[in-house]
């Protein structure tokens, strides 16, 4: 059976699946539950600094989209950081570690970008015991506008900055939350290992309208007839998430730093390919809110399936696996030729192979009187579209032409590897090497 | 009330007034907007969706379900109604399961079809709670013409011929206009009065004046009516039974199931309409299940339906006949009667097991006695009180291209026209086709 117990920064946790800094660990009675229900580490809701504390909209928080039968697919929030005042936050957080000390326990932090600021919250969080510190640079809606949050995760230089003083007031490790609402993450990841973060997370919420209200014509969640930008998480982020942790992971400048990888991690499978691109451990919060904290187990019992089965022991095993695997459009073998087999026992005749193929790409299915559909080789492109679009998982496969095979539809035989940089097309070609 | 089901003969009442309103719910109850929206989701939106060829009024069923699933039933049901003007009616009675869901890539999938025909109701209901009438008529053309026969051929094609501008006269048999819509079809396929209600909304285009008890030979002839009108559709369907010849049919107890789904469709009070304890159903097809499946629920003890040939032979399809066996019908293949018994009413019915050799159904001279105090012949209509002059073939009005008959002038469609199946979905497919055919025709 795999172990899944993790280490990352030195924080041990029964298992990778941390509950990411959000409304799940707000307070003391939510993480317990969490806890008990088999979470291995919780990211404390983010504390703000000392005084009143905010508050948030009395109405809706929430907009979401949807899949079939309602599935939950993305949603959006527009609620600030903890709203209950900072020491009633830090009595309930020391409580909570004293009790479950086996499970990590980090205290996410936002407040205003002046060094007395953070030296003066530091060591109370400090005095919790709690693990290590998430450093909130993300959260695009609300506090962005009073120069916290996002506001602080778009300028690199405040990100090493802030790092620094944290380094400097704290004496365990410190993580700092990225926003994906900046054109190119490496910058900010960058900016924080400069000041000395011990691991970026990330990412945090996307800047997004979710819906518009046709009758009152305001974005939603809608309160008194007007909505505002929320942040995006859940199923549907996962794909920008895992692009930005793989930049991240692969960059040169901050390969094989630490990541917890956040972002629409939903299941087991969610949480190996995050880590399979980088990220010691993941955080998770929409998946808890749409199914309550027992979603965990799944998690739990599939990973270590799946573990088992691949014959990982650890964690640690397979984290980072796919990072060398993403490379550079440049760097694809351009010799590589695939066709597209549809599997004609496996097919159910629905046709949308063909409307795709047809209507949208190349013209290369075609369709019998008795509607049997069969790929043309000499048009097939090798795009991909009918596999994705095929309401039959397998049913329609790319196989690869061996070397020396002829594809038919350039006329010309498979050869070995070439990418783009040595290619006769190229202005900037390489010369092969004589 | 003292009667049960254990009461001999025919008789009313057996069982209480409550058990009468559950048995006869609608069949396949509305879908709610979530349920429907699940449903929808299930569509793949086939490219030359196969469903939507089966569909004998070709109706574009994967854009009308794409339509449920985006919130506009009212745009679905548009999309339905202008292929066919009954949707609403077809949606309850087509046997999808041998049409549209039967060639679902669903049901070849995961033998799971999209619920395409109550998908079809939501969309219809929904537009026809609105109590509006999506269609405008174009320009009065001036022309008329007659429509015999209010069934769902004559209302497809009077529709379709209003909205076209002409004006339509529409003459029907009944008392009620709807044919088998309101005289043919079980109960729990059309509660509520449904089939009234929807020639009612139907009849919101204009144009079209509906006269009652008037046919062909009673009151209406055909050169009559050529006279008085630009162009005649006849939509008459199949108003004679095939006889049972066999010794004892004449006998009290024996009697024609469409009879019996007629006054059960009319009866203002269930309780009142008398079966009998042990009902036997001779016939194999739509209206035999009928029968049999209504019979059991107004309290019959034990209904057996009797076919000649094998099951695989039945009209009925596979759905209704799982219908009937949960409803506790005994459906007896290769069978055929020979003989009623009885002093006066029937007490029991004689059957010869038969076998097919050769493709001639033959007797096997063992035959078995089934006790039945009453006998229900389900076994076919035919064409009765066409017009002199008419071509007919194995009894029914020979048509060409758009419902045209061997007379100038003349069409005809549904289950009196040859060429289809006797469905309403197909009756209402050849009643447009002829209205466009007219229209082709008057207008040059």
């Amino acid at each position: 059976m795999a172990d899944l117990t993790t280490t990352f920064l030195g924080i041990t946790s029964p298992n990778p699946f941390w509950l990411a800094s959000a409304p799940p660990t707000d307070k003391e009675y939510n993480v317990r539950r969490a806890f008990e229900a088999g979470w291995g580490g919780v990211v404390w809701k983010t504390l703000g600094m000392e005084g009143q504390p905010v508050v948030n909209v009395n109405g809706p928080r929430y907009g979401a989209i949807f899949g079939a039968d309602r599935r939950l697919l993305g949603l959006n929030n527009i609620e600030l950081i903890t709203d209950r005042d900072l020491h009633r936050n830090l009595e309930e957080i020391t409580r909570v570690k004293k009790d479950y000390p086996d499970r990590a326990l980090i205290v996410s932090i936002m407040v205003p970008c002046e060094e007395e600021a953070w030296k003066a919250i530091l060591p109370l969080v400090e005095a919790t015991g709690a693990d290590g510190i998430e450093l909130n640079f993300g959260c695009p809606h609300g506090m962005a506008e009073r120069g916290m949050g996002s506001a602080v995760g778009q300028v690199p230089e405040y990100i090493t900055m802030v790092t620094e003083w944290c380094k400097m007031y704290y004496s365990k490790p410190v993580i700092v939350k990225l926003t994906p609402n900046i054109t190119d993450i490496r910058q900010p990841a960058r900016a924080a290992f400069k000041g000395n973060a011990d691991a970026v997370s990330l990412i945090n919420t996307i800047n997004s309208i979710t819906s518009v209200n046709l009758d009152a014509m305001s974005p939603e969640p809608m309160i008194d007839g007007k909505g505002t930008h929320g942040g995006y998480c859940g199923p549907a982020v996962k794909p920008i998430a895992m692009n930005m942790c793989a930049e991240i992971a692969r960059d040169p400048e901050t390969n094989g730093k630490p990541i917890s990888a956040i972002g629409g991690i939903t299941t087991w499978r969610d949480a190996a390919e995050f880590m399979a691109l980088g990220a010691g451990n993941v955080q998770v919060c929409t998946a808890a809110m749409t199914y309550g904290f027992k979603v965990v187990q799944e998690m739990i019992s599939g990973l270590s399936q799946w573990m088992d089965e691949k014959g990982y022991e650890k964690t640690s095993d397979f984290v980072g696996m796919a990072v060398p695997n993403v490379t550079d459009w440049q760097y694809l073998n351009l010799n590589y030729v695939t066709k597209a087999r549809i599997d004609q026992d496996a097919c159910i005749s629905c046709g949308r192979c063909y409307a795709a193929c047809e209507d949208t790409s190349h013209q290369a299915i075609d369709m019998s009187i008795d509607r049997v559909f069969t790929v043309k080789d000499d048009e097939c492109v090798a795009c991909n579209l009918c596999v994705n679009v095929c309401p039959v998982e397998g049913c329609i496969e790319m196989v690869e032409l061996e070397m020396g095979a002829l594809d038919e539809r350039t006329g010309e035989i498979v050869k070995p590897y070439a990418n783009w940089t040595s290619h006769p097309n190229n202005p900037g070609a390489i010369k092969a090497a004589e | 009330m003292s009667n049960t089901t254990m009461t001999p003969g025919i008789q009313p009442g057996r069982l209480p007034g409550e058990n009468l309103d559950v048995n006869f719910q609608d069949l396949h109850p509305p879908l709610t907007p979530h349920e429907a929206h699940v449903a929808a989701d299930r569509c793949y939106f086939c490219h030359d969706a196969p469903c939507m060829t089966a569909c004998p009024t070709s109706i574009d069923i994967p854009l009308f379900i794409r339509q449920i699933m985006t919130g506009t039933p009212e745009a679905a049901a548009r999309t339905i109604l202008e292929q066919n003007i009954l949707g609403g009616m077809c949606a309850r009675v087509c046997p999808t399961e041998t049409l549209c869901e039967e060639v679902c890539v669903r049901e070849t999938a995961e033998g799971q079809p999209v619920e395409i025909g109550r998908l079809q109701r939501y969309a219809t209901d929904t537009l026809m709670a609105r109590n509006s009438h999506p269609f405008a008529r174009a320009a009065e053309t001036g022309k008329r013409v007659a429509v015999v026969g209010a069934g769902p051929a004559g209302l497809a094609c009077a529709h379709r011929l209003a909205m076209k501008g002409h004006d339509v006269v529409m003459y029907d048999a009944r008392a009620k206009a709807g044919g088998l819509n309101e005289f043919g079809i079980a109960a729990y396929k059309s509660t509520e009065d449904f089939a009234a209600r929807e020639v009612a909304w139907l009849l919101g285009i204009g144009g079209i004046t509906v006269e009652t008890g008037r046919s062909l030979g009673a009151g209406l002839s055909l050169e009559q009516l050529k006279q008085d009108h630009d162009a005649v559709f006849l939509g008459i369907g199949l108003a004679g039974v095939n006889a049972l010849s066999v010794a004892g049919a004449e006998k009290d107890g024996v009697v024609d199931a469409v009879s019996f789904i007629a006054e059960l469709r009319q009866a203002e009070d269930l309780a009142t309409l008398p079966v009998g304890r042990r009902v036997v159903v001779i016939g194999g097809g739509m209206t035999a299940i009928d029968a049999a499946v209504q019979s059991r629920l107004l309290g019959a003890e034990s209904v057996t339906v009797a076919y000649r040939r094998g099951a695989d032979r039945m009209g009925a399809s596979q759905f209704e006949q799982d219908l009937a066996a949960s409803k506790g019908v005994r459906i007896m293949t290769n069978v055929m009667p020979v003989a009623v018994h009885g002093n006066g009413a029937a007490s029991e019915v004689e059957l010869e097991y038969t076998q097919d050799v050769d493709g001639r159904l033959t007797g096997t001279g063992e035959t078995v006695r089934l006790v039945a105090d009453q006998v229900f012949k389900a076994i076919g209509q035919t064409l009765q009180g066409a017009p002199e002059g008419l071509e007919i073939t194995r009894g029914k009005i020979v048509v060409t291209g758009g419902g045209r008959t061997s007379v100038k002038g003349v069409w005809a469609g549904g289950d009196c026209a040859l060429g289809g199946e006797d469905l309403t979905v197909t009756a209402v497919a050849e009643g447009r086709d002829a209205a466009e055919d007219i229209h082709k025709a008057l207008m040059g």
